[in-house]
């Protein structure tokens, strides 16, 4: 699914450059589960949100299905991660004057869509990660749990391939963190979707079937 | 849902900070539909009072003093009655109502007063080279026809081409101003006797506050003979269009009577034009005062707006929002914006000129719907001018610096 090819990634700062990513390459395969470890500022962050089309490298290559997805133009890009790959983030998640199923909903507002399943599908989403009766709460009135949740059923609005998850158990105490991580194995267990999660916890990487540690931005 | 359920929803979580933005573009767009309510209003009382007057153009010797345009007649040399039918026979479009007048000041049992010689309506229009002339009954001459489309668009109505002509007035007969009246203690149907003849009184005059409300007026031959000057009158008065006036229908009289002084209420209308002119600069200025601060605080508005909502923003371009659908989202919120102040500024403008009209100026100000169009159209665009930046902002953030920055 995913083919990465000596992947740089430098960060220029007043106190000079900082190299996020030294030639990092990897497969990953459809299906698969990866959690990517590593301390901060290893790395691994910048490789998922690389993987995601939301950071350009400064060297390599990222191919999805066996295409560049650098090399496509700025509105491509943003289709991609609309249509090809959904994202649960640690913060900043949902939008906070919009109810769960509104947040839901959002991915579908972008392009063209059967505005008439839009709801339904939605509030299918919502039943899955467990959340039938909170569609028009607003995320103040949802916990952290519930929160997240939302996020991750935002995350499938447009049934993507991939799912990225940057820290989705970061805020989250334990027993709540072990909910997330079950609603993300299921997805891949049972729906075949690639699961790509970053997290620090050793507990919650043990998830993946594919581990990738990062260190300096290489891959150890 | 749509993506502008975004921006309601947005508008409505922020609506004290939309209030504070809307005031300042609200307040420009109704000082300026104030001013031009006024003004347009303004123009057009001028030229329907100008016309009301009765004569706004006055044929006099050119000795004659015109330092107060309503007394220029007293006691001012006299040139020949002849030239009343001179300027009749011209067929000058735009010339009506002539009134010649022999003026002198006099006084009846010690009372100073002024006899104003006059030639009623009735001889007018009975003297046969003047109806061949058309100046009278049915051939009134077109320009000052009350429908005629450019007097309809200085503000004339059928029942406003008033005349202050008199109809008819015998040898034997005065008409006393309101101020003579009260002080010569007369009544309708009195009679009195000026230099040695005796008069009735027609009729008092109602009170004018010029002063007309001083005169006695008689009959222009009556006056000719008491006075001795037969022949000769002091001042022709000449109701002339506006639409002739401002098509040079002076400079035409005075090639007809080269050797007289002939004025118009020049000042009052060249005053009235210049406050009107002021009131349009004035609104100009403020236009452009408007436009730099309403852009600058929808501008600010919109900034700290962008700000606020960078994770909102990550958010969506992080989900798939194209650059186009984040331009969207500010452009259409500062088009509403723009159109609330449009819209409450028309209204309040439109409503203080409509109270404070009648008593500032006197005047009885009606709404001006174009308005409407143009305070939505100015406002709309300073809210876009003042957006362009904050969006360009917007749409330029990057979600992977934002999501470090947390």
């Amino acid at each position: 699914m995913f083919t990465v090819e000596d992947l740089s990634k430098v960060y220029s700062s007043r106190r000079g450059a900082v190299r996020a990513l030294d030639k990092v390459s990897l497969v990953i395969e459809n299906g698969s589960f990866v959690s990517i470890t590593g301390n901060s500022g290893s790395g691994k962050s910048t490789l998922l949100l690389t993987l995601g089309g939301l950071i350009r490298p400064t060297e390599g290559k990222v191919e999805f299905c066996g295409k560049g997805i650098f090399d496509s133009s700025s509105v491509d890009l943003a289709e991609y991660r609309n249509r090809k790959v959904g994202f649960v983030l640690q913060t900043f998640n949902l939008v906070p004057y919009l109810s769960a199923i509104e947040n839901v909903m959002l991915p579908t507002l972008f392009y063209p869509n059967d505005n008439g399943s839009q709801r339904k599908t939605a509030e299918t989403l919502l039943n899955r990660v467990g959340l039938t009766g909170r569609e028009e709460h607003l995320p103040r009135e949802l916990s952290v749990g519930q929160q997240q949740r939302v996020a991750i059923a935002r995350a499938l609005a447009n049934n993507p391939e991939v799912i990225l998850a940057d820290e989705p158990t970061g805020n989250l105490d334990p027993a709540l963190s072990i909910e997330i991580l079950e609603i993300l194995k299921q997805l891949n267990v049972n729906e075949s979707k690639t699961v790509i999660m970053v997290t620090h916890s050793p507990e919650a990487a043990r998830y993946g079937t594919q581990r990738l540690h990062l260190e300096n931005g290489r891959i150890v | 849902m749509k993506l502008n359920t975004i921006v309601w929803k947005e508008l409505w979580l922020r609506k004290s900070q939309l209030v504070s933005a809307l005031l300042a573009i609200t307040l420009g767009i109704a000082v300026i539909v104030g001013i031009q309510s006024v003004s347009i209003v303004s123009e057009k009382a001028i030229k329907v009072k100008l016309d009301n007057l009765g004569a706004n153009i006055m044929v006099l010797p050119q000795a004659a003093s015109v330092d107060d345009y309503y007394s220029a007649d007293i006691d001012a040399p006299t040139f020949p009655e002849e030239y009343v039918e001179r300027l009749a026979t011209s067929t000058l479009p735009g010339v009506d109502n002539l009134s010649p007048k022999l003026t002198r000041r006099i006084k009846i049992n010690d009372v100073p007063v002024i006899l104003t010689g006059i030639l009623p309506a009735n001889e007018l229009a009975a003297k046969p080279i003047w109806q061949s002339a058309g100046l009278v009954g049915e051939g009134l001459n077109a320009a000052c026809d009350p429908n005629n489309n450019a007097n309809i668009d200085y503000g004339y109505k059928d029942d406003k081409l008033q005349r202050k002509a008199v109809d008819s007035l015998a040898a034997n007969e005065i008409l006393l101003g309101s101020d003579a009246a009260r002080r010569l203690n007369l009544k309708e149907s009195d009679s009195l006797f000026i230099e040695g003849q005796s008069f009735m009184v027609a009729r008092v005059l109602p009170e004018t506050g010029t002063i007309d409300d001083s005169r006695i007026f008689a009959h222009l031959h009556t006056v000719q003979g008491l006075l001795g000057i037969k022949g000769q009158v002091s001042t022709i008065e000449v109701m002339g269009c506006c639409s002739a006036i401002s098509d040079g229908l002076l400079g035409k009289m005075r090639n007809i009577l080269p050797d007289t002084r002939i004025t118009t209420i020049n000042q009052i209308v060249s005053t009235q034009i210049e406050t009107n002119n002021l009131m349009s600069k004035i609104s100009m200025i403020f236009l452009v005062i408007i436009v730099l601060v309403g852009a600058i605080t929808i501008g600010n508005f919109m900034w700290a707006n962008v700000e606020e909502r960078r994770r909102e923003i990550g958010i969506l371009i992080t989900i798939g929002a194209k650059k186009l659908s984040i331009y969207y989202l500010f452009l259409i919120k500062s088009i509403m914006l723009g159109f609330v102040g449009g819209v409450t500024g028309y209204i309040l403008g439109t409503i203080s000129a409509m109270v404070l009209g009648p008593q500032l100026a006197g005047l009885t100000i009606t709404p001006v719907p174009i308005y409407l169009v143009f305070s939505i159209l100015v406002s709309v665009v300073i809210a876009l001018l003042g957006s362009i930046l904050p969006v360009q902002h917007a749409a330029r953030l990057d979600p992977a610096m934002i999501m470090q920055e947390i």
